[in-house]
């Protein structure tokens, strides 16, 4: 599978995000990562094969999440659904610049 | 449609790649190719006139309510509310058997015991609505812009 690493200079947490390269919400997500130097990996899922997006639905839905991008799992636990904004900055430890 | 230009365009480029490969696929939400599973998430969505009549602006964030484009209000992420089993059909499309008819037809009766004067060819577009009266339905809806295939027939007896 192909995940894209971002290097950043936040790295407190493991971020994995999965994305789909053509939904407005994901690239805000990928932005506001970069922005705030979170060093992430992302995968677009919509660019994946057919096997590899059954695995990744599988994954959310082990987790507990729905099947809706992006969906952000902080640290191998914690799942986020949506670009919510305030959750992820508290997830990620990021305060309001 | 979403007043924040950079936010628009951003959008609206996630349109045109799906659209390039497939169809105009919604930009949010993952698509499997199939044109029946896809039906209900191909822009315009089945789920943007409720979404913006209770939050203001589609899940997409490409609609938005004139009022709230107007005062600029906040347009943040809204919950997906497309039915799970058509989510889950979405990441297991080898389960489904999939009419391979390109438009379904549906059949409309008029109840009357009274004699039929004209039996007329009806179209309507499963998007928005649109009604024509044609052989074959039109190659672009001229309201919203959907696709042939997004016609139906509609059969319909016109009692005379």
């Amino acid at each position: 599978m192909n995940v894209v690493k971002v290097d950043g200079k936040n790295s407190k947490h493991r971020v994995l995000l999965y994305a789909l390269s053509t939904c407005g919400w994901c690239r805000k997500t990928k932005k506001f990562l970069t922005d705030n130097s979170v060093a992430h990996g992302y995968i677009d899922v919509d660019l994946c094969t057919d096997e590899e997006y059954e695995q990744i639905c599988r994954d959310i839905l082990e987790r507990g999440g729905r099947i809706a991008f992006p969906t952000l799992i902080v640290d191998d636990s914690r799942l986020i659904t949506g670009f919510n904004v305030d959750e992820i900055r508290e997830a990620l430890e990021i305060g309001n610049t | 449609m979403n007043p924040d230009e950079e936010f628009l365009i951003s959008l609206l480029e996630g349109l045109r790649e799906n659209e390039e490969p497939l169809m105009p696929m919604q930009a949010s939400r993952a698509a499997t190719g199939v044109f029946e599973l896809d039906r209900d998430i191909i822009c315009p969505c089945d789920y943007r006139d409720p979404d913006c009549e209770e939050y203001g602006y589609c899940y997409c964030g490409l609609y938005v309510r004139k009022d709230v484009a107007e005062k600029r209000l906040p347009i943040k992420p809204i919950p997906e509310w497309r039915p799970s089993e058509k989510l889950a059909r979405a990441y297991s499309k080898e389960d489904v058997t999939v009419s391979e008819k390109p438009v379904e037809e549906i059949k409309t009766t008029l109840v009357s015991e009274e004699h039929l004067a004209e039996v007329l060819k009806m179209w309507y577009c499963r998007q928005c609505g649109y009604v024509c009266f044609r052989e074959e339905p039109p190659y672009v809806c001229p309201i919203c812009k959907a696709k042939r295939e997004m016609f139906s027939r509609l059969t319909v007896k016109i009692i005379g």
